[in-house]
């Protein structure tokens, strides 16, 4: 029985002090935002439905089907609670369920908690809901449109994380981004296939029984705002892990080094090593990893475009 | 009956998924929650704020671990035996002693990729790094109750309504957890493995299961509806308030104080070998 499934959870150790306390601010503004959206979308039942919906998704986590060898399909529930919610409250939701996980099941780091809720609450959030919404522009609103578009949203969503994910743990020089990139990358689009499969199904019971809450979470406010701080927070992630400063960006280690007169010791090894070893490899495979996701992703839209329309006409 | 036995393995009945605190009567249970939220984050910022291959510092900070699991009677090794869950996450560091440039120590058997001892020497470090970060934040949540423990992040001007979220989400949690439990169990007892009679395929389970993550919404939002209505009736303004404050005594700031103490011990015992 396990609670919290994708390797997604970065524990202490793994981000440098300094990209922790970044991922801090980050969260905590993004939080703060989305306190205040949900606040005038929810007014006093914003408390107890957030709560309650949090404990879903935490509880959610723990259904599971088999897969194949041992292995078994799990939910994340970002792009779901987006889908439902819209996507700053879903923001909330999975900052809460994350928080919970790293304060009281030591799942995932305190220090790194700051770019855990940004990777698996806001980026998975925001790019479910966005790809969820201007899939369905496209495809049309009919049953299968919304589970085909359900399924294509979680899965992008798992992606995005997990390139965030990757992108951070190469900056702290814990992982060069050569391997950490495509490594996260392959292992999350297929953990991303169980999370579409899991997430199109309760969308697919949901326009069966309840067709009112999902009409209510396409209507929730924020999508524009929602697609720019995604976008941006996105952007800059990739923008840091590409541009020069990533082969340089200080470590921790240097950081307070250099805070204490100790860099002139410090240069020697242990050091000296540090700034030069992404260079050589930053630029071809990661390129090809973020080309090769990119045109998964079309893909997999492609393919729901097509089953949404096919399906569609059917049914008229 | 061995179906069923089998089943339960497979299905427990009821989590108590708050068990993680371990209630004792201990000086550092009775310490104010700020103080052990204050004392364990500067834990885990020295380890990770050592140089590379400091083992003596970190072995100290190991001790002092060791120390607070023994006076917070949970047993010497209470948070080495528990310490594991961060293991798997390990991997992605595996790369780091055959990708970092440095003196070659040692090839690969076979495919003959060299591991260098820089390499080797961040590995370690983030290894211990992360296994005493974890070790701190495990005597955190063992010590001190959940409630505690959002009262500190409140008094540390986290944001109040995110603070008041997980609060609510930790009161439903296992209630809801139970509701899923109940739900994975009727299932499997309603889908054995039986011999001779093939599995249904991937898509059919997983849309079973994502019908269950559907039906466990709506309850939970069927829920928080009647939670809501009885909050109301009951008075409730948007507001969670609570009745019992700790306080900061004596006692916490001599362990806050002790504490920067040895931490700065360990740092330039760090810097001066």
């Amino acid at each position: 029985m396990r609670f919290s499934p994708e390797p997604l959870h970065i524990p202490d150790g793994f981000l440098t002090p300094l990209l922790a306390a970044l991922g801090w601010l980050f969260a905590v503004i993004i939080i703060n935002i989305a306190l205040r959206q949900t606040r005038r979308q929810l007014g006093e039942r914003q408390v107890p439905l957030m709560g309650i919906l949090a404990a879903f998704i935490f509880a959610a986590q723990a259904i599971n089907f088999p897969v194949a060898a041992g292995t078994s399909g799990h939910l994340l529930g970002g792009a779901l609670a987006a889908i439902i919610m819209g996507p700053w409250a879903a923001a909330l939701i999975m900052t809460a369920v994350v928080s919970v996980q790293a304060l009281i099941f030591q799942d995932g780091g305190l220090l790194a908690l700051g770019w855990n809720i940004l990777n698996m609450g806001v980026l998975t959030a925001f790019a479910g809901y966005i790809s969820y919404q201007g899939l369905q522009k496209w495809i049309g609103r009919s049953t299968s449109a919304r589970v085909v578009a359900a399924f294509a949203a979680a899965w992008l969503s798992m992606e995005v994380g997990a390139i965030a994910a990757a992108i951070e743990l190469a900056l702290s020089g814990t992982s060069p981004l050569v391997i950490a990139l495509p490594a996260m990358a392959s292992v999350h689009a297929l953990i991303g296939v169980g999370e579409g499969l899991l997430t199109s199904g309760a969308v697919r019971l949901l326009q069966a029984t309840r067709p009112d809450v999902l009409d209510a979470g396409e209507r929730a406010p924020g999508k524009l705002p929602a697609t720019f701080v995604a976008g941006g927070l996105f952007l800059a992630i990739v923008l840091a892990a590409f541009s020069p400063l990533a082969s340089s960006s200080p470590d921790g280690l240097e950081y307070v080094a250099k805070l204490g007169g100790f860099l002139a010791r410090a240069q020697e090894p242990a050091f000296a090593f540090l700034p030069d070893y992404t260079i050589p490899f930053i630029t071809h495979p990661a390129v090809t990893t973020i080309l090769a996701v990119t045109i998964g992703t079309l893909v997999v839209f492609s393919v729901a475009w097509i089953v949404g329309r096919g399906t569609a006409r059917k049914e008229l | 009956m061995e179906l069923l036995e089998k089943n339960s393995k497979v299905c427990p009945v009821h989590i108590n998924i708050l068990d993680v605190y371990h209630a004792r009567q201990s000086r550092i249970h009775r310490l104010d929650p700020r103080a052990k939220l204050l004392g364990s984050l500067m834990v885990i910022l020295t380890t990770m704020l050592l140089p590379e291959g400091a083992w003596l510092p970190q072995g100290i900070l190991f001790g002092l671990i060791v120390l607070l699991s023994f006076a917070s009677r949970l047993g010497i090794f209470f948070t080495v035996r528990r310490s594991f869950i961060a293991i798997p996450f390990l991997l992605a560091a595996l790369p780091l002693p055959f990708l970092t440039p440095g003196p070659p120590l040692w090839s690969l058997p076979g495919l003959g990729w060299v591991v260098t001892s820089t390499g080797l020497m961040r590995f370690l470090t983030i290894l211990v790094r992360t296994w005493i970060a974890v070790q701190a934040s495990i005597i955190l949540s063992a010590t001190t109750p959940a409630s505690d423990l959002l009262w500190g992040l409140n008094a540390f001007r986290f944001p109040r309504l995110i603070v008041a979220i997980i609060g609510f989400m930790l009161r439903y949690l296992f209630i809801l957890a139970d509701e899923a439990l109940r739900m994975l169990r009727a299932r499997a007892s309603r889908s054995p493995r039986l011999a001779g009679i093939k599995r249904p395929g991937l898509i059919w389970q997983s849309r079973v299961s994502g019908a269950m993550v559907g039906s466990l919404f709506l309850r939970s939002l069927e829920r928080s509806e009647r939670v809501h209505a009885a909050m109301l009736s009951r008075g409730y303004d948007g507001e969670m308030r609570r009745l019992y404050q700790p306080a900061f005594r004596t006692l916490d700031w001599l362990l806050l104080l002790g504490m920067i103490l040895i931490l700065c011990g360990i740092f330039s015992l760090s810097y001066w070998s």
